[in-house]
């Protein structure tokens, strides 16, 4: 059938290179996401300057309560206050770090963190959804308990987390801190997962499924070749809710249990130097939006990495 | 149909490639011709035999009977076109084949054996009405697909591809994904698959649907080819009367409300008779053309004639 080859070689001009082509469109959207991401920093800075130049001092106040806040460089210092704090040290004691050093060690723990209760709410998550999407009678089960578990405010049970935690230890091994504050972020992380992914493996088209059967396909090869792949659109949404999930519980779970090292416990703890360094607060509060982008940049990444996975078929 | 021009026995210019083109094709019916001779012996197994089928979709509220006592057989290696107004139950009639529905109520073989134990044996290859590939996986993947679960080595995979991708005229397109295709060429790629193990019997519902009048021709002058290389029965699904006359053997005629079988043409053309434009061009084609329409038009449906092209 060459002939028909020869018919069809022209759209093949243009679909020749789709990988590549498909590169540098990737490439393309990375790169306007970075200006525009720029751009919105600039916006957002020039908003918070734009108000403190233009609101009264005192802020905006109807009745007894405050709707606007103070403008004073107390409550909102300047945008460039707070960039050259970081670079002045931490404290007035001799041979202190740098601000932005010591924020970006917290950072790097409560992301180990995160990583760590991600990895594991993740994994659980997805064998859930494995053993949901096998029996039935397991759905009927356990998707009701999954999502009873999130109206547990486990946050709220962190101190007894940490205690319990510390009641185990097996051989020479303690149960570290770090890792109750781990499993309160997979507690977050591990029911968007869960769902987002039963979802996905219940999404597969008829024709795909009847096909594997008409190849008297297993029950895990229809798993592997099918059900998977094409669980993956719906899966990257509830990846990236569960990392917003794991990032979060780690920060609130650090405040509750009192875990010294991550950026958690810093943001209080800067928050109660503020009255005498307003600038110093701020600094862990850009270090959690970095936690956040860090998080959803790995999402992103992880989506660039499966696209293979999340092509339509054309119609 | 014999007709008394003499068979075209050189290749036509379009087709000339079929003599290079996939090789071990070739060596296949070397083999397939010894295997299949005790099909045709007495008492081997017809690759269909349906008798007093009936299938009804839906609950006892609201009940859809998609077939009614139909009786069918098609030998091993025959060519069985199945023509009907859009409802008639012609997929539902293929789906039970492939084991992908249970009939309601009355008896089905494949090769003399329960359909679901055909199924097991993978004696069928089916192309669905819509091609279902795999969007996550390229054309050459795709085709593999069948030989990968089965267990096939990756060289005789590779190899069996090579050819099925040039077979269906898409060797330029074996990296491109699905999304890249148009219509027609998903469809072919779908059929390369059904393809892809040498199945006794092949279920096509439709499978020339969305190609361009061109490529459409190709494709059946290749199926034609195809089915006498390999030897294996057909059960083709089709809206177009020309096509059935043009492939099969015989052309069975269904009627809709309920789905029934209402008649069948045998349509006298050999498997040994080459199909191309001769064949197209035959006043015998054209009356057998004609006897399928008549038979289609006395059927009671009046949506009938619509659905021809
Ligand atoms: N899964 C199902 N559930 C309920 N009814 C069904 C189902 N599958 C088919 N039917 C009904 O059975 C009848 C026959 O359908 P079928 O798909 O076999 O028709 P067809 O002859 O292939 O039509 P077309 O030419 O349009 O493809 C239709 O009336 C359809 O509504
Ligand atoms: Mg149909």
């Amino acid at each position: 059938m060459s002939a028909t080859a020869q018919t069809t070689a022209a759209p093949g001009l243009t679909a020749a290179r789709p990988s590549r082509v498909a590169g540098a469109l990737a490439g393309l959207s990375v790169l306007r996401a970075a200006v525009l991401g720029v751009l919105g920093l600039l916006a957002v800075a020039g908003a918070w300057e734009g108000y403190k130049a233009l609101a009264p001092e005192d802020g905006v106040v109807i009745g007894d309560s405050r709707v606007l806040p103070r403008t004073t460089d107390l409550a909102m210092p300047h945008v460039w206050d707070m960039l050259q704090r970081l670079g002045e040290p931490v404290s007035s004691l001799r041979g202190a770090a740098p601000l932005w050093q010591v924020v970006a060690d917290a950072v790097l723990v409560s992301l180990k963190v995160a990583a760590a209760g991600w990895v594991a709410g993740t994994a659980i998550g997805l064998l859930l959804a494995l053993l949901m999407a096998r029996l039935r009678i397991a759905e009927w089960g356990l998707l009701p308990w999954i999502v009873l578990s999130q109206t547990v405010p486990l946050i709220a049970f962190a101190p007894m987390v940490r205690s319990w935690g510390s009641r185990i230890e097996i051989g020479g091994w303690e149960w570290p801190p770090w890792m109750s504050v781990a499993l309160i972020a997979s507690y977050l992380a591990f029911f968007p997962v869960a769902v987002g992914a039963l979802r996905g493996l219940q999404s597969t088209d008829r024709v795909h499924t009847e096909l594997m059967h008409s190849y008297d396909a297993g029950w895990w090869a229809t798993m592997r070749r099918v059900r998977m792949p094409a669980a993956v659109p719906h899966l990257l949404p509830a990846l990236r809710l569960g990392a917003a999930g794991a990032v979060v519980g780690t920060v609130v779970a650090e405040v509750s249990i009192v875990y010294p090292d991550g950026i958690g416990r810093m943001l209080v703890t800067f928050a109660g130097q503020a009255s005498g360094d307003p600038e110093k607060a701020w600094a862990p509060i850009f270090g959690a939006i970095v936690l956040g982008l860090v998080a959803g940049g790995f999402i992103a990444l992880l989506g660039l990495l499966l696209r293979t996975y999340r092509r339509g078929e054309a119609p | 149909m014999t007709t008394d021009r003499p068979l075209p026995t050189a290749p036509v210019p379009d087709q000339e490639d079929h003599v290079d083109a996939p090789q071990p094709e070739h060596e296949r019916p070397a083999r397939r011709a010894t295997d299949s001779e005790p099909d045709h012996a007495f008492g081997a197994p017809p690759a269909v035999r349906a008798s007093g089928v009936s299938k009804t979709f839906g609950s006892r509220r609201s009940q859809v009977s998609a077939l009614s006592e139909v009786d069918l057989t098609v030998a091993a290696g025959e060519f069985v076109a199945l023509i009907g107004p859009s409802g008639c139950g012609k997929s539902t009639l293929m789906r039970l084949v492939a084991d992908l529905e249970t009939p309601s109520s009355g008896s089905l073989e494949v090769f003399g054996k329960p359909a679901a134990r055909a199924r097991a044996d993978q004696d069928y290859g089916i192309a669905f009405q819509q091609a279902g590939l795999l969007p996550w996986r390229t054309v050459a993947a795709n085709i593999a697909l069948p030989l990968e679960l089965h267990g096939a080595p990756r060289a005789e995979r590779k190899q069996r591809v090579a050819e099925l991708v040039e077979l269906v005229g898409l060797g330029d397109f074996a990296r491109s994904r699905p999304d890249q295709l148009s219509g027609g060429m998903q469809q072919r790629v779908a059929i390369a698959r059904s393809l892809a193990e040498r199945p006794r019997l092949l279920l096509m519902d439709e499978p020339f649907g969305a190609l361009d009048e061109m490529t459409r021709e190709r494709m059946q002058a290749e199926l034609a080819r195809i089915s006498v290389e390999t030897g294996a029965a057909v059960v083709f699904v089709t809206h177009s009367i020309p096509e059935a006359v043009f492939l099969a053997d015989r052309v069975v005629v269904m009627s809709a409300r309920p789905g029934r079988i209402t008649d069948e043409i045998v349509t006298g053309i050999g498997r040994d008779v080459v199909r191309d434009e001769h064949l197209r061009e035959d006043p015998a084609f054209f009356r057998k053309v004609t006897e399928v329409r008549e038979a289609l038009h006395a059927g009671p449906v009046s949506a009938a004639g619509a659905h021809e092209r």
